[in-house]
């Protein structure tokens, strides 16, 4: 039994209730022991220790002690008010102690050798009071400030880490962040069990938080630094590291909410949890075709969650319902929910983590991400972050439209960024010039794990959405515009003269605007 | 220290001609430690030997001991121990320490001036 083997893999765990942060650290916080928290101001230390208190009382049945060496109790409640965490509640419900200790240099003399004899007493005192578990301190280096005799704070906070671990409590101590050392008094050296930094990066105007586990004594961890976010939902953190490759593989299909569309891809719709592609230049309907995919999910009773990148809900919900898509009824019933951003708002690991976060809470069976072109940045940058973003999608195995927009020549080369390999099913939306005319014609590029058609099929943006037109086939190649509707009205004629059932649409028309165009589907 | 005098004048009219602690305030001193420890029992003999070379029958002295009444630590805001709190006359003033360097205690009870020169507390 006293095998430290044996007990290093019994190391308790005292979860944070911040998941994302329990994941990393394989459960939580090592219970019964101190573990330090450092980062520069703003960082949000000091919500991450109320967080774990709040979260320990509700979720878990460990009351805690808050003792604030720099914010007072009232602040800090109404800080967190928001994130639905009332702590006063708690207070009267003994479910957590606050305590606030001022210190300020200038009020106190110091005559004499001391200890914070005091200090102990009323964290003990608090202890008791609730009988609680968790214990935070914000921010004790705060005493360094407030008494001159460094020696004596030092060899008194090795004491009280000593103590902490006695009385068994789990404990955040946060420190700010230093030159040079993880903290400003180089409390690193005292509580050595557990480490977490807590960063704040702005690059090109945009702030990302990270948060990584310095160190983690006796339990492996995640060593990454992973993107956390503080909102008007609190904290999450997103481990969102290891692309790796073990989702479910469905082979279910989802209708694409365009009738024609489900037919050319052979197995009546999108595979289940599948992602999928639309790409196109612009005014080529991409928006539209990814509502009727939303519309028909939710139709069938299951949540859709839209993230518009570059327009406003309302405008995409006018704008849809212009041509016949109603995203209002969806919206009212619940089972469409937008998530509206702009790109630039946050880095691109905010926005994964976001997304990922979005994804949890409202649990929907197909997202939509319009645009994911709306990410523009170093290509390896985006293509983590796309190739993280789909495979968390599969994970969840939620079905998931993206739109791109391309520009008129790179819309069969596929682009940058690297999309191409991660998608399962791409289609591509191009213009067909001919004759003067301009003619929109869809293709599927690819998808995988279906027989698809690789026909070139003409559509249109009805009142009723988007309308696939049958296919009408020259010698030369796929007839559109008019040169279709020369065809289908010969076709006509030939069927009100009842001559024969020979077709007509495989036949070489006399006269009349053709419309070649290579066989692009053969060329990928 | 101007603002000090203000605001000790407009509390205590006794002492509305001089800022110095007038020679007849009382003195209520409240000396917070922590149990039978060393420290403790010496700062105690500090605290009643300046009592009663500087204070002479001017005074309370009321000694709290941490341990017996906890909640006062919270209450009174005791960090170290021990500490002298000067509750009157105002303004309220903290010493910490065993109370072992006399000049100090002085200073913190407003016997002595302050010195004008930078103290080293102050770094």
């Amino acid at each position: 039994m006293n095998d430290p083997q044996f007990r290093r893999a019994q190391l308790r765990k005292a979860a944070t209730g911040i998941d994302g942060l329990d994941a990393i650290m394989e459960g939580g916080l090592p219970a019964g022991r101190p573990t330090l928290l450092c980062g520069a101001a703003g960082c949000g230390k000091t919500l991450f220790g109320v967080t774990f208190l709040a979260e320990g009382s509700l979720r878990f049945g460990e009351p805690g002690v808050l003792i604030s060496f720099e914010e007072r109790p009232q602040d800090i409640s109404e800080n967190v008010a928001s994130l639905g965490y009332d702590l006063p509640r708690l207070v009267v419900e003994k479910k957590l102690f606050i305590d606030q200790v001022q210190i300020e240099r200038g009020e106190n003399e110091e005559s004499g050798s001391f200890d914070l004899e005091g200090l102990f007493v009323r964290l003990g005192y608090a202890i008791d009071a609730v009988g609680a578990k968790r214990v935070v301190l914000d921010t004790i280096e705060n005493l360094f400030a407030g008494l001159s005799d460094a020696a004596i704070v030092r060899s008194e906070l090795r004491r009280l880490f000593t103590w902490l671990k006695e009385r068994d409590v789990t404990a955040i101590i946060t420190g700010e962040r230093g030159e040079g050392q993880l903290t400003r008094h180089g409390l690193e050296e005292y509580v050595s069990d557990c480490v977490v930094l807590l960063d704040n990066r702005v690059q090109n105007q945009i702030t990302t938080r990270l948060l990584r586990v310095v160190k983690y004594r006796g339990s492996t961890h995640g060593t990454n630094e992973y993107p956390f976010l503080i909102d008007e939902k609190g904290i999450s953190v997103l481990p969102i590291t290891s692309a790796h490759l073990r989702h479910h593989t469905s082979s279910e299909t989802v209708p694409t909410g365009i009738l024609g569309l489900d037919d050319m891809l052979g197995a009546g719709g999108y595979h289940k949890g599948s992602s999928v592609l639309i790409s196109g230049a612009s005014g080529s309907g991409k928006t539209i075709f990814a509502s009727h995919f939303a519309a028909t999910t939710c139709a069938r009773g299951e949540r859709c969650l839209y993230f518009a990148f570059e327009e406003s809900p309302g405008q995409i919900v006018r704008n849809v319902r212009s041509v016949g898509i109603d995203l209002q009824k969806h919206l009212d019933s619940g089972l469409l929910r937008f998530e509206a951003a702009r790109p630039t708002l946050y880095g691109f690991e905010m926005h994964l983590a976001r997304m990922n976060r979005d994804l949890d809470e409202f649990k929907p069976t197909t997202t939509i991400i319009d645009p994911i072109s709306a990410f523009r940045g170093v290509e390896a940058e985006v293509h983590s972050v796309l190739l993280r973003m789909v495979d968390i999608l599969k994970t969840k195995g939620i079905t998931a439209v993206m739109t791109r927009l391309t520009s008129e020549q790179e819309h069969v080369a596929g682009g940058d960024q690297g999309i191409p390999s991660l998608i399962d099913t791409w289609v591509s939306l191009g213009a067909l010039e001919a004759d003067g005319e301009r003619n929109r014609g869809l293709y599927v590029l690819k998808s995988r794990g279906m027989s698809h058609s690789n026909q070139i099929r003409e559509y249109q943006i009805t009142k009723n959405g988007i309308e696939l037109l049958d296919v009408y086939r020259s010698l030369q190649g796929v007839l559109v515009g008019s040169a279709r509707r020369q065809a289908q009205a010969a076709e006509q004629r030939k069927a009100s003269g009842a001559m024969n059932g020979k077709r007509v649409t495989n036949r070489k028309l006399a006269s009349g605007a053709r419309q070649r165009i290579k066989d692009q589907g053969k060329s990928r | 220290m101007t603002d000090e005098r203000t605001f000790q004048a407009s509390n205590n009219l006794e002492t509305e001609i001089s800022a110095e602690v007038g020679e007849n305030d009382k003195y209520v001193l409240r000396l917070f430690v922590s149990g039978q420890s060393p420290r403790s029992i010496l700062a105690i003999e500090n605290m009643r030997k300046i009592c009663a070379e500087y204070l002479s029958e001017r005074y309370t002295l009321e000694v709290i001991d941490i341990y017996q009444h906890p909640e006062a630590c919270q209450q009174e805001q005791i960090v170290a121990a021990p500490t002298l709190i000067k509750v009157l006359p105002r303004p309220l003033r903290r010493i910490i320490g065993d109370l072992s360097n006399t000049e100090k205690v002085l200073v913190g009870l407003s016997l002595r001036p302050r010195a004008t020169t930078p103290d080293k507390t102050g770094d």
